[in-house]
C-alpha cells in the first residue's frame, strides 16, 4: 500500500487521483439528484445560449444541457466501464489461450493477436458496431472487443514472463494441471499491471466512447452520453457553443482523469518515486600550489600536454564523487606514456578529461590543461575545436559501438577534413581512403564505401586510429583500444600503434588495466590509484625498479612462462576504493603488506626522485613479504642482517 | 490482407437478421426483398457466396449500393482523394512539428539537463497525445471557427477549409511522436558514436543532426508507423467534425443507412490503408540502418 502512496507524492498524480474519485462520485449522485431538471422541457427557450438559469444554454427542446452533461455523467461512465470489463475479459482469455493450448496452437493464438494489436482500435469497433448493429449494446460489445486484442497481448506477455519463473516450472513437474497453474501462480501474480492498464483503457475506452456516440453510433435517443450531447451540440454550435462544450469538456476531463490517474499509478508502481539530484557545490579550484614549483622539471619546449592538478567531479546522491583528485603529468613530442589501473582507478576519466570529452553532469578543474601550448580550459572555441579535431585524437576502447551505423566508413573519416581543413568531399574523401590504407586496410577504396557492421573488430579498431591520422596528430590519446579485440588481432592494433608513433613522430597517452600492453608500447608509465597516480617511472623499470606496492602487486599480478603453473595465481587482495567514499590516508592502505598506522592517517605525497621518477608512498621501496610461503624466509633475512 | 477481407466478407453475415431487409425497411414488399436477395446472391451457399466475392474483389467490383443504387467503387474512388489528402497532410505537418521540436527536447533534456523543460514537455505531449482528435477538433471549431470567425469549419472547398481538420488530426500525433523522438535522442546522444563525433569536434549542429538523428529516427519510425496506421483511421471521427467528403464520412452514413456494401468496401480500403503503412514503415527502416538492408554483392 506504501507504494499506492507514491501516486499522491507528484502534482499530476494527485490531480488525477482527485479528478478520477470526482468523476466517479459525480457518476453515482448525479442522476439522483438533477434527473429531473435535465429532463425538463421547456418549449418556450429552446436553443438558448448560456445564461444564469441555464448555465450552458438548452438543447432544441429547451432542456438545461448543463445539468444533461451532469447527469450523462453515469451512463457514460457506466457504457466505459463495462466496455473496460469486456476487453479485460476477452483478452485475458485470448492472452491465457497461448499459455494453456500448447505450442502449436498457442502460436497461432498469438499471431492473431498481433495482426489485431496492428489495428487501429477506431476501425474494429466500427467493424463490431455493424456486426452488432447500432446502440449501447453494440458500442459496448465493439469498444470492448475492439480493445481486447491489446489487452490480450499484455497478458500474453506478462503471462509469458511468469509462466518461464521457477516456481511455475516446479508447479509443473509435480503435476499440476495448466488451469490450476494459471488460476493458483500465474493469474495473482500479474493482477497489479493488469488493473493499471484496466484504468488506463477505462480512459479510453470512455474517449472511444464518446466518439462513437459522437458519430451516432452509439447511445440513441432519448437516452444520452457525452457523446450524444455533443453530437447534437456541434449541429448547433454557432447558436449555443456552449452546447457542445459542455459535453467536450467532461469527456476530456473524465478521459484525462483514468488515463493519467492509471498513468501515474503505473509509475509509481514500476519505478518509484525519482528524487532530485542534490545542487553540486562548487570545488575549490587548484588546490596544492606548491607542488608545481616540484614539477618545474617537465616544463621542456617540446612538451605536447601539460597537465596540472586535474580533478574531474560528478554530483552523486550524498554529495560530490570524485573519481579523479587531482593528478599531474606532461607528455613530450613522440613519447608514449601508459597510465595503469584497476577499473575505477580513473584512468579512462583522466583521458577523456584531457581531450575535453567529459559530459555533462561531469566537471573538469585543472590548475593548468595546456595542449601544444594552448589553454583547453578555456570556453568552447572554434578555434579550439579546430585544434582538438586536428592535433589530438581518440582511440576508444569498443570499435563495435564507436562508429556511427548509419554512416558510411569513408564518410565518417572525411568528415574531419571536410571540417576541420575545409577540403571539399573529394578531396576528403581521397584522404580518407588514403589513411584507410595507411592503417593497412586492403581494397580501401572499396572498404570506404561500407558500413561499419561490414567491418570486423580489428579492422574497425584500424579504422578508428585512421581517422586520428586525418588531421596531423600531436597526440593519440588511446583508451584501452585492445580490450574488446581478439587476442591475435590485439597484437596488430598495438604494432600499428608504435608504428605510427615512430613514422609520424606522436605522442601516445595509451591506457590501459594490462601492465604487460603497456610495459611493451610505451616509455614512460603512469600507475594510478583511486584517482591519483601513485607512481611514475619509466617502463623498463617496472619489472624491477617498481617501488610503490601497488605497482609491485600489478606486475606480480602477469603470469609469465616462468610462473610455477602449480601455484595459485597472484592476486591482489581487496577491492578497488569506491570513489564515493575515499579513505582519509593512503587509499591502498587498505590492501597494502606495508601499511601502517601513519599510511591510514596520512596521504603521502608524490615526491620527485633525481631521476625523474615519482612516487607516492611512505615506505617506498621497502620490501614485501609478497606471500605467505615467503614470510618465514623474510624473517630469516631480517634475523641475519 | 486476406484476413481483413474476409473479416470484411463475414461482417455482412454476422449482422442479425436479414441486410437487405434492413436496408430497405420493414415496410418493403416481401418479393423485392427476395428480388434483391437472388441479385445480391445471398440465397446461395456461403462458400459460393464467398467465391464470388473473391472474384469480384480482384476485377474491382466492389457491388453496388443498395440505398444510392451507384457502384460502390465509384463511391469510394470519388470519396477516397479526400481522405488521402487529409490523412498525408496531417501525416506531413505530424512529422514536420515532432521531428525537430523533439530534437530540441532531446538536445535540452540530455543528461538530466533542463528538469523543468522536461515535465512541462512531458506533461503536455502527455495531455494532448491522449486528447481525442475529434475533441481538438471541436475546440479548433470554436476557437477560429466560431469565436475569431477565421477559418471555414466544413467541407474541402478553399484551402484554409484544410486548415482546422489537419490541425485535429495532426496534433495528437505530434505530440505523441516528438516524445518518442526525444526519449530516442536522449538514449542516442549517449551512444559511443555520438563520443567519437564530439572527439572529431564536429560543430553541435553535426553531432546533432547527421550523426545522432538519423539514429534516432530508425527506433522511433516503427512506433510512428502505428501512430500513422491511427491516424488513418482517425480521419473517420475528424471528417464527421468538419463535414468533410471523404471516405470517413461515408461509412457512418452508410452504417446508420445500413448501407453494408458501402461499409464493406470502405472497411476493406482502411484496412488496406493500414497494411500499406506499415509496409512502408519497414521500407522506410531499411533505408535508413543499412544493417537491415538485404545487400547483393
Amino acid at each position: 500500500m506504501r507504494r499506492w502512496k507514491g501516486v499522491l507524492r507528484t502534482p499530476l498524480g494527485l490531480a488525477a487521483t482527485a479528478l478520477t474519485i470526482g468523476v466517479l462520485v459525480l457518476a453515482v449522485v448525479a442522476p439522483i439528484l438533477w434527473t429531473d431538471e435535465a429532463n425538463a422541457v421547456d418549449t418556450s427557450d429552446i436553443l438558448a445560449g448560456p445564461s444564469a438559469d441555464h448555465w450552458a444554454g438548452t438543447d432544441n427542446l429547451g432542456r438545461d444541457i448543463f445539468y444533461r452533461t451532469l447527469v450523462a455523467t453515469r451512463l457514460s461512465v457506466e457504457l466505459a466501464l463495462s466496455a473496460t470489463i469486456i476487453a479485460v475479459v476477452a483478452g485475458l482469455v485470448l492472452g491465457t489461450a497461448a499459455f494453456l493450448l500448447g505450442r502449436r496452437s498457442g502460436r497461432l493464438v498469438s499471431a492473431g493477436i498481433n495482426i489485431a494489436v496492428a489495428f487501429p482500435g477506431i476501425l474494429l469497433a466500427l467493424f463490431f458496431a455493424v456486426i452488432f448493429g447500432v446502440g449501447a449494446t453494440g458500442a459496448v460489445f465493439a469498444i470492448g472487443l475492439a480493445g481486447a486484442p491489446g489487452f490480450g497481448r499484455l497478458v500474453q506477455t506478462l503471462v509469458a514472463g511468469i509462466g518461464s519463473r521457477d516456481f511455475v516450472a516446479a508447479a509443473r513437474v509435480a503435476g499440476v494441471g495448466r488451469v490450476r497453474i494459471l488460476f493458483r501462480h500465474v493469474l495473482p501474480n500479474i493482477s497489479e499491471p493488469l488493473v493499471v492498464n484496466a484504468t488506463i483503457s477505462a480512459g479510453s475506452a470512455l474517449l472511444a466512447f464518446a466518439g462513437l456516440s459522437f458519430l451516432g453510433l452509439g447511445v440513441q435517443q432519448p437516452r444520452y452520453d457525452w457523446g450524444r450531447l455533443l453530437m447534437d451540440g456541434i449541429s448547433s454550435i454557432y447558436v449555443n457553443p456552449a452546447a457542445a462544450l459542455a459535453p467536450g469538456t467532461a469527456v476530456l476531463v473524465a478521459g484525462l482523469a483514468f488515463n493519467l490517474f492509471g498513468e501515474s499509478v503505473a509509475k509509481a508502481l514500476g519505478v518509484g518515486v525519482v528524487g532530485g539530484i542534490p545542487a553540486l557545490p562548487r570545488v575549490p579550484a587548484a588546490p596544492e600550489a606548491e607542488e608545481v614549483a616540484a614539477e618545474v622539471h617537465h616544463q621542456h619546449d617540446d612538451v605536447v600536454l601539460d597537465v596540472r592538478d586535474l580533478e574531474v567531479t560528478f554530483p552523486g546522491p550524498r554529495g560530490p564523487i570524485r573519481p579523479v583528485r587531482g593528478i599531474t603529468f606532461a607528455v613530450r613530442r613522440g613519447e608514449a606514456v601508459g597510465i595503469v589501473g584497476e577499473s575505477g582507478s580513473g584512468k579512462s576519466l583522466t583521458a577523456l578529461a584531457v581531450s575535453r570529452l567529459v559530459g555533462d553532469p561531469g566537471r573538469v578543474d585543472a590548475s593548468r590543461l595546456e595542449l601544444l601550448g594552448t589553454d583547453l580550459r578555456a570556453s568552447d572555441s572554434r578555434a579550439q575545436r579546430r585544434l582538438l579535431g586536428t592535433s589530438l585524437s581518440m582511440v576508444f576502447q569498443d570499435p563495435m559501438t564507436s562508429f556511427n551505423p548509419t554512416l558510411r566508413m569513408g564518410g565518417q573519416l572525411a568528415e574531419v577534413a571536410r571540417h576541420h581543413q575545409g577540403m571539399d568531399k573529394k578531396a576528403a574523401l581521397e584522404r580518407a581512403v588514403d589513411r584507410l590504407r595507411s592503417v593497412r586496410i586492403t581494397e580501401p577504396q572499396h572498404r570506404a564505401h561500407q558500413y561499419p557492421h561490414e567491418f570486423s573488430g580489428g579492422m574497425r579498431q584500424r579504422a578508428m586510429i585512421g581517422m586520428g591520422l586525418m588531421g596531423s596528430p600531436a597526440l593519440i590519446v588511446a583508451d584501452e583500444p585492445t580490450t574488446a579485440l581478439d587476442v591475435t588481432v590485439q597484437q596488430q592494433v598495438l604494432d600499428l600503434l608504435a608504428a605510427i608513433r615512430e613514422a609520424e613522430d606522436v605522442a601516445l597517452v595509451l591506457i590501459s588495466h594490462d601492465v604487460t600492453v603497456v610495459g611493451e608500447v610505451c616509455d614512460r608509465v603512469l600507475v594510478m590509484y583511486a584517482g591519483k597516480i601513485v607512481e611514475d617511472l619509466p617502463a623498463g623499470d617496472l619489472a624491477t625498479e617498481a617501488r610503490h606496492p601497488y605497482t609491485r602487486a600489478l606486475v606480480a599480478a602477469v603470469p609469465d612462462m616462468d610462473t610455477d603453473l602449480d601455484e595459485p595465481l597472484a592476486v591482489i587482495p581487496g577491492r578497488p576504493v569506491d570513489p564515493a567514499d575515499v579513505p582519509l590516508g593512503c587509499a591502498y592502505a587498505a590492501r597494502c603488506p606495508l601499511a601502517t598506522d601513519r599510511c591510514r592517517a596520512e596521504q603521502p605525497p608524490l615526491e620527485t626522485d633525481a631521476a625523474g621518477r615519482r612516487v607516492a608512498c611512505w615506505h617506498a621501496g621497502e620490501p614485501i613479504d609478497v606471500e605467505i610461503r615467503d614470510r618465514e624466509d623474510v624473517y630469516e633475512e631480517v634475523e641475519a642482517s | 490482407m486476406w484476413v481483413l477481407v474476409t473479416a470484411s466478407f463475414l461482417m455482412i453475415h454476422l449482422i442479425p437478421g436479414d441486410p437487405v431487409r434492413a436496408a430497405l425497411g420493414p415496410t418493403a414488399p416481401a418479393a423485392l426483398v427476395a428480388a434483391k436477395r437472388e441479385e445480391m446472391g445471398l440465397d446461395d451457399p456461403i462458400l459460393v457466396q464467398y467465391w464470388h466475392y473473391l472474384q469480384d474483389l480482384f476485377t474491382g467490383d466492389l457491388g453496388t449500393s443498395i440505398v444510392s443504387q451507384l457502384p460502390v467503387s465509384e463511391i469510394v474512388s470519388q470519396r477516397l482523394p479526400a481522405t488521402l489528402q487529409l490523412a498525408l497532410l496531417a501525416f506531413l505537418v505530424a512529422v514536420a512539428v515532432a521531428v525537430p521540436v523533439g530534437v530540441l527536447m532531446g538536445v535540452l533534456t540530455r543528461r538530466g539537463h533542463g528538469r523543468r523543460t522536461e515535465l512541462a514537455f512531458t506533461t503536455s505531449s502527455v495531455v494532448l497525445g491522449i486528447v481525442p482528435d475529434f475533441l481538438i477538433g471541436v475546440g479548433l471549431v470554436y476557437v477560429f471557427g466560431v469565436s475569431l470567425g477565421w477559418l471555414p469549419v466544413a467541407g474541402n472547398d478553399t484551402p484554409s477549409a484544410y486548415v482546422l481538420p489537419v490541425l485535429s488530426l495532426a496534433i495528437g500525433p505530434a505530440a505523441i511522436l516528438s516524445r518518442i523522438i526525444r526519449v530516442e535522442m536522449v538514449t542516442v546522444l549517449e551512444a559511443d558514436f555520438v563520443r567519437t563525433a564530439r572527439a572529431k569536434r564536429l560543430p553541435a549542429r553535426t553531432v546533432y543532426l547527421k550523426h545522432a538523428l538519423p539514429n534516432a529516427l530508425t527506433a522511433s519510425l516503427t512506433l510512428g508507423g502505428l501512430i500513422l496506421g491511427s491516424m488513418v483511421a482517425g480521419t473517420i471521427l475528424v471528417e464527421n467534425v468538419f463535414a468533410w467528403p471523404g471516405l470517413g464520412s461515408t461509412i457512418v452514413s452508410s452504417i446508420l443507412n445500413k448501407d453494408y456494401q458501402v461499409v464493406q468496401a470502405i472497411v476493406i480500403v482502411y484496412g488496406a490503408a493500414v497494411l500499406i503503412v506499415n509496409t512502408l514503415v519497414d521500407v522506410a527502416l531499411a533505408l535508413l540502418d543499412p544493417r537491415s538492408m538485404i545487400r547483393e554483392d
